[in-house]
């Protein structure tokens, strides 16, 4: 239990500079782009000069360089990025009240992702070099290659408008808005906590569409990823041992090798959240999902300074923090990782 | 026949390895003809016709407004793909749109892998405290989403097509330093490496001439699906109303637009510029692929039992 110790706190301070040097060069990027950004907020021309020198004096874009530095770094650490001009609400509170929408999002389209790469993988490793496993490859390099903006306005035109089996968009139905008071803002859990079966079935619903969205276009990355361990397990002896028992082919392929396969699976699952939060922006845009990246899409649209730059170190922040535990989880599942 | 062979054989003899990539090849084909495409149907710079090198394709201007057309019909016989809520030729847009996500594409990518593989070389070669900050500031924008990062730089300068490329040249760069970095690192430790430093070779020498072409294979396969990305980032700033000003035929904005009539049924508005956007993207995924099968053979094969 030592080593966990040790290395958990080794990791947590190797994340420490590492968050540090992000936060820098989100900075850095956000002031250094050619183009000025008050300008850009205000809309380019036609602006007079006064509302110009307002603005900077406004978000503290007045100042030198480094007092600029100082002051982001002050705002980054008491988590206080000044009110959002739009809402005229606390940025931090904004975020934390929509972080659990885009946590709702993201597991259940981290669900679907493991649903279809897992199983897609494994067909496609089983039936390696044959027509199936084709087909499979050229489908996981089609979900990297589609919009995913676009795949999830075509669910919505087929299953929303076509169909109407599922609804278009948002979280919950609109009579739900008047006597639904969140609790967790995990609308399921909610639900459940509530008790109430109809509502549960109306953000079932809800979810449906936009985590199927995100799951397609991250089955690639799983899918890929299950066909080579799997290949990788099939090989070993133990493999052989198994079938040469007389063994049903399908105890092989799920008992004895999709366990062995899935330890690197798992890892990268926990290291796709960079690239799941990425699709979250256009998956909450489109499904007009009122999570954290829809809310910077409309702070971007909005011109809102403080908003932009809260939200942007928010996610860096938090992405750091899930990739040190997927670390420390992951070094507690596999001891050899720790040395 | 015989002076034929002769003339092209270095060509056929470096497309030998291309003949058996199933993948590879219908990667290149999907890709040369968008390439075709853009180049037939792209701006031209000429007002009278302003798209496309004859008159006859696209068959209207994609970027106006015709009174005799009908709103918002569905395709037909004149109209392949429909018409928009502006009375346009979606057709036209479509085929007129592809050199936009090209052009930011390759020019961004290009920037970034430049840029990227010589950090990554100086770092990966000189090590010690230069290469411990280089490594740390890259690892450390590499593992924010690029795609949120991109959105954001853009929305911060003005939209259009260098701001487009800039915030996705910005984004790639720790992509290619860490690709170019990790290979260094590998190569610098072989013999060839060792025999050329005995030898007296100067360290840009032994960096230019033993150590960076060693690189170039990973490179190679990194950025055909670098540039599969782009595609998809290209279209979704414009997507998001940060590509080009709009009466340009841009297809991630014909999708906004076309978002708008969803709900009515209107399908042709967004079903046509999404798949050019798909194809594109999916052929340079190919590439990758392909690309990757050749570098590193033992991917393809699989012996069974």
């Amino acid at each position: 239990m030592g080593g966990v110790g040790k290395y958990i706190i080794q990791r947590v301070l190797l994340t420490i500079p590492m968050v540090f040097v992000l936060l820098t060069a989100v900075f850095l990027m956000l002031r250094l782009m050619p183009g000025d950004p008050v300008l850009a907020m205000l809309g380019g021309r036609n602006v007079s000069p006064q509302l110009i020198e307002e603005r900077r004096k406004e978000w503290g874009l007045d100042k030198p360089l480094h007092i600029q530095y100082l002051n982001y770094l002050a705002q980054v650490v008491r988590l206080d990025f000044g009110k959002s001009s739009r809402t005229g609400k606390p940025v931090t509170q904004e975020l934390f009240t929509r972080l659990p929408a885009t946590l709702e999002l993201s597991v259940w389209g981290m669900f679907f992702a493991a649903l279809f790469g897992i199983t897609t993988g494994i067909w496609a490793a089983v039936r390696a070099d044959k027509t199936a496993d084709h087909v499979i490859r050229v489908f996981h390099i089609g979900s990297f290659a589609i919009p995913i903006f676009w795949l999830g306005l075509m669910l919505q035109m087929i299953f929303a408008v076509q169909l109407g089996w599922l609804p278009v968009a948002k979280r919950v139905t609109g009579i739900y808005a008047y006597t639904f008071r969140p609790i967790t803002r995990f609308y399921l859990l909610d639900a459940i906590i509530l008790r109430d079966g109809k509502l549960l079935l109306d953000v079932l619903k809800h979810l449906i569409l936009p985590a199927v969205t995100l799951g397609i276009a991250l089955t690639g990355f799983l899918g890929r990823m299950t066909r080579a361990a799997m290949l990788e397990v099939l090989d070993a002896d133990y493999i052989t041992t198994a079938r040469s028992k007389g063994l049903k082919e399908r105890i092989v392929i799920l008992k004895h090798a999709l366990r062995n396969a899935l330890i690197p699976i798992v890892t990268v699952m926990g290291l796709q959240f960079a690239i799941l939060m990425g699709g979250a922006v256009l998956t909450e845009t489109v499904f007009s999902w009122p999570g954290v990246g829809g809310f910077l899409v409309r702070s971007l649209d909005a011109r809102d300074w403080n908003a932009i730059q809260g939200t942007i170190v928010f996610i860096g922040i938090f992405i750091a923090t899930i990739n040190l535990i997927v670390d420390i989880l992951y070094s507690i599942i596999d001891p050899r990782v720790r040395y | 026949m015989r002076v034929s062979q002769i003339l092209f054989a270095p060509i056929f003899r470096a497309l030998r390895p291309v003949r058996r990539q199933r993948l590879l090849q219908v990667g290149l084909a999907i890709v040369i003809a968008h390439i075709l495409m853009a180049i037939i149907c792209g701006p031209t710079g000429n007002k009278e016709d302003p798209y496309g090198l004859t008159r006859l394709i696209p068959p209207y201007n994609p970027e106006k407004t015709y009174r005799e057309f009908p709103r918002l019909a569905p395709p037909s016989a004149q109209h392949w793909m429909g018409t928009d809520h502006l009375q346009r030729d979606v057709f036209s847009r479509v085929i007129s749109g592809g050199w936009a996500p090209i052009v930011v594409a390759f020019s961004s990518i290009a920037i970034s892998l430049t840029i990227g593989s010589i950090i990554g070389w100086i770092s990966g070669f000189a090590g010690g405290l230069l290469d411990r900050v280089l490594s740390l500031t890259m690892d450390a924008i590499y593992s924010f989403p690029s795609m949120i990062l991109a959105i954001a730089l853009v929305a911060v300068m003005q939209p259009g097509l260098v701001p487009m490329i800039t915030a996705i040249a910005v984004v790639y760069i720790p992509t290619y330093f860490r690709v170019t970095r990790a290979e260094v690192l590998q190569i610098r430790e072989q013999t060839f490496v060792e025999a050329a430093r005995s030898v007296g070779a100067s360290w840009w020498r032994i960096l230019l001439r033993h150590i960076a072409p060693n690189t170039v294979n990973a490179i190679m396969a990194v950025s055909s699906f670098n540039i599969a990305d782009a595609i998809l980032t290209e279209a979704a700033m414009s997507f998001l109303g940060y590509g080009l000003p709009p009466p340009a035929p841009d297809w991630g904005f014909d999708i906004q637009n076309g978002q708008r009539f969803l709900q009515s049924g209107y399908w042709w508005l967004i079903t046509f510029p999404g798949l050019m956007i798909l194809s594109l993207s999916l052929g340079f995924g190919l590439i990758g692929e392909g690309i990757s099968d050749l570098v590193n053979p033992k991917r393809r094969r699989k012996k069974m039992a």
